[in-house]
């Protein structure tokens, strides 16, 4: 059998391709459409389409329970919640280099994989952390408890004033 | 009448089951010695002859054979750990301890595991400097080069999904910084603002991991990479490598051999005299022959048959492979730490050792020491042999006196500079120290790893306009890189300790 001839320009003209051939070609390109298309959807099957992680959304209990100058730490969820003067911010304690849990200091946080140091509000002071750790979403519930966000985070800065 | 022929068959049965499956005489003559590798599919891998330039050890160091033996080692063995690992987050930490302490040699069957990477590891290394150092990456060679480097891709890809299976601490946090690493291109998207449309680092990220943290989808899909997907396809590779380097001609060797070289090499006195016996010989099937084939233009002079030679300097070099790694396991424990706790990292959190050199450079940013300099770094590697296409001679160690020269020059270069660099940032730090407020950009384009990957690019175009030769300046590119990675490897393992600060020994670690 031969092989599949194409139209072909000869001298200024266009030969013009045999139905079968043009049936051939058609077949071969709608079954290398398919295939790929299919492929495409195969690729997409490992993508997690939801996520089995602890909950990002979390309650830290009732205003009551932070007066001015606490400062509690959710192990767990790798969050620090601090109450001043101003009012309520919760920041994480996930280090923006590399994702490992910077530690409390003095007035400082500490990420003990490359040394990266933030100030107490979080903004980095040196090693190679390309960000300030996050602040994040803080919000009271109609029956008076407060929940973290930490998958919103919120210009540093902003506090949650307890009324 | 039947059964008598019954009993006959019995009797010969030896003897005939082996003649079913070897079809040829006992391996005696050239011929039968040919035979033996041709019609054994595991054999035919090789050539039926190879040539004894092939042999000489202080070429080769049989880095190759080293490699696929302690590949090899480490399937079994690893197919062994199968029967006892669950990957299970709540049983994963408890079936290592049960292999390490309960198994009957559960104990060695993990250590050689662990040891056997480490020997495969620094023979793939060693195998690339060899390979380019005598130039057996030119020609016809080069798609072969390319297979090396995505063995070497899959080798490190291996090593890496294996670190997180022991489930313990030191696997949990050397993940985290590696699935972080991942996710690193979001500095430099961030920096753009596209991060929320265009975010290709979380993509990776939660490929790798199955989610956003490390948890049993994480574990799952680890096992799943390191013992199915990749092994499977090195595997594959591996076939191909082989089966190129028979293609393209056997080792590569240079043009013309002085017989020094060749001594103490076993030769086949009926080799050289072959085409003397038939110079009528015609070779009408040379027109259907590649023109690298042994026997293009030449009789079998300086070759000898594969059987026994070559399989005897193989077996050897398996065996001198399974001794190192069985006398490591016997006396260096691999490590397990505690069970992993995503509350407590691991201080200092280290990676394997031959991830250090990289771990140092991503202490300085994240997206060039992760993903931007190991991208550039993979790239030049497989690109070098269509870069640098200068004919010339093959199969010296570096080339001629010019390349020895160029060479340790280019040790020495590397090596004051990388040294310097170090010393200068743990004395002085980095732009963020001096300039609190300087923006991520200029730490992304400027940091210590790109200005070393400057320092040595410039060094080898230098030398491309100084010799004019493409050759000499890839000389100087590679020394400079692998004398990098090398103190970098070292600098990291030794002298970062805890906070990723400087010690000038892990004993002097404050303990905490």
């Amino acid at each position: 059998m031969s092989s599949f001839q194409r139209g072909q320009c000869i001298q200024g003209k266009w030969e013009s391709i045999s139905r079968r051939d043009f049936f051939g070609v058609a077949a071969a390109w709608s079954a290398a459409t398919s295939m790929g298309l299919a492929l495409i959807g195969l690729v997409k099957f490992p993508i997690p389409a939801l996520f089995p992680d602890i909950a990002r959304l979390f309650k830290i209990g009732k205003p009551g329970d932070y007066p001015v100058g606490t400062e509690k730490i959710f192990e767990e969820k790798k969050v620090v919640v601090i109450r001043d003067q101003e009012g309520l911010y919760a920041i994480s304690l996930t280090c923006t280099h590399l994702g490992c849990v910077v530690s409390r200091q003095a007035n400082r946080f500490d990420c003990p994989c490359h040394g990266s140091k933030f100030d107490s509000i979080g903004r980095v002071l040196s090693g190679p952390a390309p960000k300030a750790l996050p602040w994040l979403k803080v919000f009271q519930l109609p029956d008076g408890k407060l929940v973290v966000n930490a998958a919103r985070s919120v210009p540093t800065g902003t506090k949650f004033v307890v009324t | 009448m039947s059964f008598r022929d019954f009993l006959h068959n019995l009797a010969s049965l030896p003897k005939t089951f082996r003649d079913s499956f070897v079809r040829h005489g006992r391996p005696t003559t050239d011929r039968t010695r040919s035979q033996m590798v041709m019609s054994n599919v595991f054999l035919h891998i090789h050539s039926t002859r190879i040539h004894r330039y092939t042999l000489r050890k202080t070429f080769t160091f049989g880095l190759g054979i080293i490699a696929a033996a302690s590949f090899f080692i480490l399937l079994v063995t690893g197919v062994l750990l199968m029967i006892y690992y669950k990957p299970s987050v709540a049983l994963a930490y408890d079936s290592i301890k049960d292999i390490q302490f309960i198994a009957p040699g559960g104990r060695l069957i993990r250590n050689i595991h662990r040891w056997a990477t480490n020997v495969m590891i620094v023979s793939v290394l060693f195998h690339m400097a060899r390979v380019f150092y005598t130039a057996a990456y030119k020609e016809t060679r080069s798609f072969n080069w390319l297979i090396g480097i995505v063995l070497f891709v899959l080798t490190l890809g291996l090593s890496f999904t294996g670190y997180l299976l022991p489930w313990d601490q030191l696997a949990y946090w050397a993940i985290t910084i590696g699935s972080n690493i991942a996710a690193s291109p979001r500095e430099l998207t961030d920096l753009l603002g596209i991060t929320p449309y265009f975010d290709p680092g979380g993509l990776m990220k939660t490929l790798i991991l199955g989610s956003e943290e490390i948890g049993q989808e994480a574990l799952i899909r680890f096992f799943w990479l390191h013992c199915m997907v990749l092994p499977l396809a090195l595997v594959l590779f591996l076939s191909a490598h082989f089966w190129r380097v028979r293609k393209d001609g056997g080792l590569s060797r240079p043009d013309n051999i002085s017989p020094e070289e060749l001594e103490g090499i076993e030769q086949d006195e009926d080799a050289n005299s072959a085409f003397d016996k038939a110079p009528q010989k015609t070779y009408g099937l040379m027109c259907l022959v590649r023109g690298t084939s042994p026997a293009v233009g030449r009789g079998p002079q300086d070759t000898v048959p594969s059987w026994p030679t070559l399989f005897v300097a193989e077996t050897a070099l398996f065996m001198l492979t399974l001794a190192i790694v069985c006398i490591l396991a016997y006396f260096f424990n691999a490590p397990l730490k505690e069970i992993a706790n995503a509350a407590v990292p691991e201080n200092p959190a280290k990676a394997p050792w031959y991830f250090l050199g990289l771990q140092e450079l991503v202490s300085y940013s994240a997206f060039m020491g992760g993903v931007g300099i190991p991208s550039i770094t993979l790239l030049g590697l497989a690109l070098i042999p269509y870069l640098d296409r200068e004919k010339q001679s093959l199969g010296h160690w570096f080339d001629n006196s010019q390349g020895r020269y160029v060479a340790t020059a280019s040790l020495v270069y590397a090596t004051c500079v990388t040294v310097a660099m170090l010393v200068f940032t743990v004395k002085f730090g980095w732009l963020r120290n001096w300039f609190p407020h300087i923006s991520q950009l200029v730490i992304l384009l400027i940091n210590p790893g790109t200005v070393l990957v400057a320092l040595f690019a410039f060094w080898s175009l230098r030398y491309m306009i100084k010799f004019d030769s493409t050759r000499i300046a890839a000389i100087g590119l590679f020394t400079c890189f692998i004398v990098s990675f090398v103190i970098l490897t070292y600098f990291a393992t030794i002298h970062r300790g805890p906070n990723w600060g400087f010690y000038w020994m892990p004993s002097q670690w404050p303990v905490h």
